[in-house]
C-alpha cells in the first residue's frame, strides 16, 4: 500500500488516488507452474484411481507377487532419489553464480534419469516378453499406463533438461535462465513424489497376498 | 496386427481411404457443397481484398487477450450454428419418424447427430462463449493489462479451434460417433463401434482440452497475482469471482477428462482392458471418472454466468450488488459441492440405498447457495431504478426460466424419482432448461452487455428485444412437451416412435425449435443493423451503460495497453467510487509501457497438435510419429525465443490519451 501514499494521498489532485504512474505487478510464472503441477497430479489421481479399482483384476493371468523384482525396482527409485538430490545441488550452484557446476550437476541428474528410464524400459519389454503385456489383463492395463505415464513425464523432464543446458550454455544464468531452472526443479521433485506413490502403491502393495 | 499389415501405404494411411468420403448421403454432399462454396467465397474476398497479412499479424498471431476473448467468441457463435443445425434436424425428425414413416434420417447418421450435438454444444459453443468472456473482461475488472501468460493464451485459443476442427472433418471425412456425447463403453470401444467416429470425439476432445487447461491456469494466475493495488479479494468484482472459481473448477477437472479419455483410447487402439467387458475390465469406472469431471463442467458454464447476471444486475438497477459477500460464499460452496454430486447421473446403476441417498442429498443441498444467489439478484432489483435494455431482460427471463429448471433438478435428485425419470425426456428438458434457460441466456445478456467495450458501439435495441423474446418463447414452447413426455415415460435418443398419440409433442417441439432459430436469426440481424448504424450508436465515453467496474474506466475499444495508468482501487465498485469523487482522468506524464510481442507458434504447435489427432483418428502412425516431433520441434524451438516483449513508447501512449479525450470533449 505504499504506493498508493506514496503518489496518492500525499498529492493535492484527488484524482490521484485512483492511480499510479509506475506498476510492475508480481511475476506469476511459478505460481503458474505450480497450479499446472497440481492439474497434472489430478491426471496421476485418475491413473492411480484405475489402477485401485483395476489392481487386482488379474483375469487368471499373473500377479504382482509373481511379476514385481523388488530388489531392481529399489534400485531405480533409488536412481530417481538421487536424481532429486543432484538436482538440489544444481539449484545450489546456481544460486551461487557457478554457471558451469549447474550444468555439470544437471547433467548428472539426467543421466540418473535415463538410467531410471533404462531400468523401467527393461521392465516392461521383460515383462511383455513373458506375455504379461498390457492387454493380458486390467491389473496389467493400468499398471503400464500409471508407470508408463511416469516414464513418459521423465522422459519430456529428460529432454527439457538437456534443452535448458543448451540454453544456460547460451544465455548463462539470466532471470529467465533461473526461473526455468525452479520450474523445471518442481517438475523434476513432483516426479519423485509420484514415483513414491507408485512404489508403495503398486510395487510394495502390490507383492502383499 | 500381421507382419503383412507393416506395409508403407499402411503406416501412412492407416485406415483412410477414399471410402471415408461419404459421397452417397445426399445431406452430407450438401453441406459440403454450401461449406466448399461459403469456405470459396470467403478464401477470395481475403485474396481480394488483400487481408491475410493484417488478419495474420492482428488477430491470429495477437496475444492481446482483447483479440483472443473476441475471436473466442467468433468461435463459438460459428459452432452454435453447427450445433443448431444438428438440433433442428433432431426435431424435423422426430416430428415425421412415426408409424410406417421412417423420417429422413437412418439411425446411424441420427446418431451422429445427437452426439455432435451434444459435444459441440458444451464444448465448441458454450465453453469458447465463456472462455471469451472472461478473457475479454477478467484483465479489464482487475485493471490488468493482459493475462499472465499471454503466449499461452494464443495457444490455448488455437488448441480450442483446432479441436473444433477436428469435430468438423468427421462430417466430411469418415464419420463422428454414435455414441451420445459422454461415449460410455463398452459401447464405445472398439468391439462395439469399430469405425474412427470415438476415434475423432476423443482427440477434438483431447485437443481441446490441453487449451482449456492451460487456459484455466492462465486466468488462475492471473486473477491471484495480476489484480491492481487495493483491490483486496473481497473487492473483487463478481463477475471476477465467479471467473476465478471456474478456472479453479477447469483445472482441477479437465485432467480427469483428459486421462479418461486417454484410457479409452488406448482399450480402443492398443487392446488394453480398462473398460472392456472382458479380462477384468470395469465400464462402470468409466462412467464414474467422466462424470467427476463431467458434473463439475456444467458448474464451469454456469458460475461464470452468474457473474455476469450480477453484475448486469447491478448496473441497470442503479444499486450496489446486494449480498456481496454471501454471492462469493455461495458461489464457493458451489464450487466445492460441484465435486460431490457426480454420482446423481447413474443413481439406476445398482450403487445402493446409501450411496444414492448421499449423493442426493448433496445434490438438493448445491440449490441453497443458487437460491441465495437468485434472492440477492431479486434484492438487488428492489427499490432500484431498473432500466430495461437488453442485457437486464435477459437477467430477467433467466430469473423466470432457471428457476423452474433448478426445480426440476432438484426433482431428478430424488433417487427414487430418478428411477422413473432417468434417461427420459424429462432428464432433455431439465438440463436445457438450465443450459439455455442459464447459460445461453447469461451469454447473450453478456454479449450484449459488454459489446460496446469491444467494439465501440452500442448493439441495435430492437433486434435484440425480438431475439430474446424469440429464444424465451422458443424454449418453452420446444421444452414443454419434452417435459409432459418424460413423465409420460418417453425415452431420449429414438430415431423413431410407433405411438402416434406422441406425434403432437414432437411437432410443437420443433415448432419450438424454429422459433429459437428466429431468435438466433435476430441476433444475427442485430450484429448487421448496429454495424450498419455505428456511427449513430458510437459509445464515446467508455461508459455506455453508467456502469460500476474497472472496464467501464477505460476508453470503448480500450487501448492495447488498457489502461495509461494502473488504477487503484478503493471500492468493490471501483469505478462507481471513482465517478463519485469526481475522478478525472490522467492527462500527462506518461510512461513507457511494457508489452508481450505476437507470435505465431501458438498457431504453428496447434496446427501439428491438429495433423496428429488427424493421424491418430485414422492410425495412420508415421504421420502421427511425425506430427508429433515437429510438435516438440517447434515447442523447443519457441522456447529459444527470448525477445518476447517491447515498450509501447510514452509518446504514442500520450497520442492514444489525447485521441480519447478529444472523443470525450466532442461528445460533450
Amino acid at each position: 500500500m505504499s504506493e498508493i501514499n506514496a503518489n496518492g494521498a500525499m498529492s493535492a489532485d484527488p484524482s490521484a488516488r485512483y492511480y499510479v504512474r509506475d506498476h510492475h505487478p508480481e511475476h506469476s510464472t511459478l505460481l503458474g507452474f505450480w497450479i499446472y503441477l497440481m492439474s497434472d497430479c489430478l491426471l496421476f489421481a485418475g491413473l492411480f484411481a484405475a489402477y485401485a479399482v483395476l489392481g487386482r483384476n488379474y483375469a487368471g493371468g499373473p500377479t504382482g507377487a509373481e511379476l514385481f523384482d523388488l530388489p531392481t525396482v529399489a534400485l531405480n527409485t533409488g536412481f530417481l532419489l538421487m536424481s532429486s538430490i543432484t538436482y538440489g545441488f544444481a539449484m545450489i550452484a546456481s544460486q551461487r553464480k557457478n554457471l558451469k557446476a549447474t550444468i555439470v550437476w544437471l547433467l548428472i541428474t539426467g543421466a540418473f534419469g535415463l538410467a531410471f528410464l533404462y531400468l523401467e524400459l527393461d521392465e516392461f519389454l521383460h515383462l511383455i516378453h513373458e506375455g504379461a503385456g498390457p492387454q493380458r489383463s486390467a491389473f496389467l492395463s493400468s499398471f503400464f499406463a500409471l508407470v508408463g505415464t511416469h516414464g513418459l513425464h521423465v522422459t519430456f523432464g529428460t529432454v527439457w533438461l538437456v534443452t535448458l543446458c543448451f540454453q544456460l550454455g547460451k544465455h548463462g544464468l539470466t532471470p529467465e535462465n533461473n526461473r526455468r531452472l525452479m520450474c523445471l526443479s518442481m517438475f523434476w521433485h513432483f516426479l519423485d513424489v509420484i514415483w513414491i506413490g507408485v512404489f508403495t502403491f503398486v510395487y510394495l502393495m502390490g507383492v502383499l497376498p | 496386427m500381421t507382419m503383412s499389415d507393416l506395409n508403407l501405404t499402411n503406416l501412412i494411411f492407416g485406415r483412410l481411404s477414399l471410402d471415408a468420403i461419404p459421397y452417397h448421403e445426399p445431406i452430407l454432399i450438401g453441406t459440403f457443397a454450401g461449406v466448399a462454396l461459403g469456405g470459396i467465397a470467403f478464401l477470395a474476398a481475403m485474396f481480394y481484398f488483400r487481408l491475410w497479412g493484417p488478419f495474420w499479424r492482428n488477430w491470429v498471431t495477437s496475444i492481446d487477450h482483447k483479440k483472443i476473448g473476441i475471436m473466442y467468441m467468433v468461435l463459438g457463435i460459428i459452432m452454435l450454428l453447427r450445433g443448431f443445425a444438428d438440433a433442428l434436424m433432431m426435431r424435423a425428425q422426430q416430428a415425421m419418424a412415426f408409424g410406417d414413416n421412417p423420417g429422413f434420417l437412418p439411425p446411424h447418421h441420427f446418431d451422429q447427430v445427437f452426439t455432435a450435438h451434444g459435444t459441440i454444444m458444451i464444448f465448441f459453443v458454450a465453453m469458447p462463449l465463456v472462455t471469451g468472456l472472461m478473457n475479454y473482461v477478467v484483465p479489464l475488472q482487475i485493471g490488468a493489462r493482459d493475462v499472465s501468460f499471454p503466449f499461452l493464451n494464443n495457444f490455448s485459443f488455437w488448441m480450442t479451434t483446432f479441436g473444433a476442427m477436428l469435430t468438423m472433418a468427421s462430417l466430411f471425412i469418415g464419420e463422428f460417433g454414435k455414441t451420445g456425447w459422454l461415449a460410455f463403453p463398452p459401447l464405445s470401444g472398439i468391439a462395439a463401434s469399430p469405425d474412427v467416429g470415438v476415434d475423432y470425439y476423443i482427440w477434438s476432445l483431447q485437443v481441446a482440452g490441453v487449451g482449456t487447461t492451460l487456459s484455466g491456469v492462465n486466468l488462475l494466475a492471473t486473477i491471484i497475482k495480476m489484480r491492481a493495488p487495493g483491490m483486496s479479494m473481497m473487492k473483487m468484482p463478481v463477475f471476477t469471482w465467479t471467473a476465478l472459481c471456474t478456472n479453479a473448477l477447469i483445472v482441477a477437472t479437465f485432467p480427469i477428462l483428459t486421462i479418461t479419455l486417454a484410457m479409452l483410447s488406448l482399450d480402443r487402439i492398443a487392446g488394453f482392458n480398462f473398460f472392456t467387458n472382458e479380462l477384468g475390465g470395469n465400464p462402470m469406472l468409466y462412467v464414474n471418472l467422466i462424470w467427476i469431471w463431467g458434473h463439475p463442467e456444467v458448474y464451469i458454464l454456469i458460475l461464470p454466468v452468474f457473474g455476469v447476471f450480477s453484475e448486469i444486475v447491478s448496473t441497470f438497477s442503479g444499486k450496489r450488488l446486494f449480498g456481496y459477500t454471501s454471492m462469493v460464499y455461495a458461489t464457493v460452496v458451489i464450487t466445492v459441492l460441484s465435486y460431490l454430486v457426480w454420482l446423481h447421473h447413474f443413481f439406476t446403476m445398482g450403487s445402493g440405498a446409501s450411496v444414492n441417498s448421499f449423493f442426493g442429498i448433496t445434490t438438493m443441498i448445491i440449490s441453497i447457495p443458487t437460491g441465495a444467489k437468485i434472492f440477492n439478484w431479486l434484492f438487488t432489483m428492489y427499490k432500484g431504478r431498473i432500466r430495461f435494455t437488453v442485457p437486464m431482460m435477459w437477467t430477467v427471463g433467466f430469473m423466470l426460466t432457471f428457476v423452474i429448471g433448478g426445480m426440476t433438478g432438484v426433482m431428478l435428485a430424488v433417487p427414487p424419482a430418478d428411477f422413473v425419470l432417468h434417461n427420459s425426456l424429462f432428464l432433455i428438458a431439465h438440463f436445457h432448461n438450465v443450459i439455455i434457460g442459464g447459460v445461453v441466456f447469461g451469454l447473450f445478456a453478456g454479449i450484449n452487455y459488454w459489446f460496446p467495450k469491444a467494439f465501440g458501439y452500442t448493439l441495435n435495441e430492437f433486434w435484440g428485444k425480438v431475439s430474446f423474446w424469440c429464444w424465451l418463447v422458443g424454449f418453452w414452447v420446444a421444452f414443454t412437451p419434452l417435459y409432459i413426455m418424460g413423465f409420460m415415460g418417453v425415452t431420449r435418443r429414438m430415431n423413431h416412435f410407433d405411438d402416434p398419440s406422441l406425434q403432437i409433442y414432437f411437432i410443437v417441439a420443433a415448432l419450438g425449435a424454429l422459433i429459437i432459430a428466429a431468435g438466433i436469426g435476430a441476433f444475427l440481424v442485430q450484429l448487421f443493423v448496429s454495424f450498419m448504424n455505428r456511427d449513430k450508436l458510437r459509445d464515446v465515453t467508455g461508459d455506455p451503460w453508467n456502469g460500476r467496474t474497472l472496464e467501464w474506466a477505460t476508453s470503448s475499444p480500450p487501448p492495447d495497453y488498457n489502461f495509461a495508468f494502473t488504477p487503484v482501487v478503493h471500492d468493490s465498485d471501483s469505478w462507481s467510487d471513482m465517478k463519485a469523487n469526481q475522478y478525472q482522468r490522467p492527462l500527462k506524464g506518461f510512461v513507457d509501457i511494457h508489452m508481450p510481442k505476437n507470435t505465431g507458434a501458438g498457431f504453428i504447435i496447434s496446427a501439428l497438435a491438429f495433423a496428429f489427432g488427424f493421424a491418430m483418428v485414422w492410425s495412420m502412425w508415421l504421420p502421427a510419429a511425425l506430427s508429433f516431433a515437429a510438435m516438440l520441434v517447434a515447442i523447443i524451438v519457441h522456447t529459444f525465443n527470448y525477445k518476447r516483449d517491447f515498450y509501447i513508447k510514452a509518446d504514442e501512449v500520450n497520442r492514444t490519451e489525447e485521441a480519447h479525450t478529444r472523443l470525450l470533449e466532442s461528445h460533450v
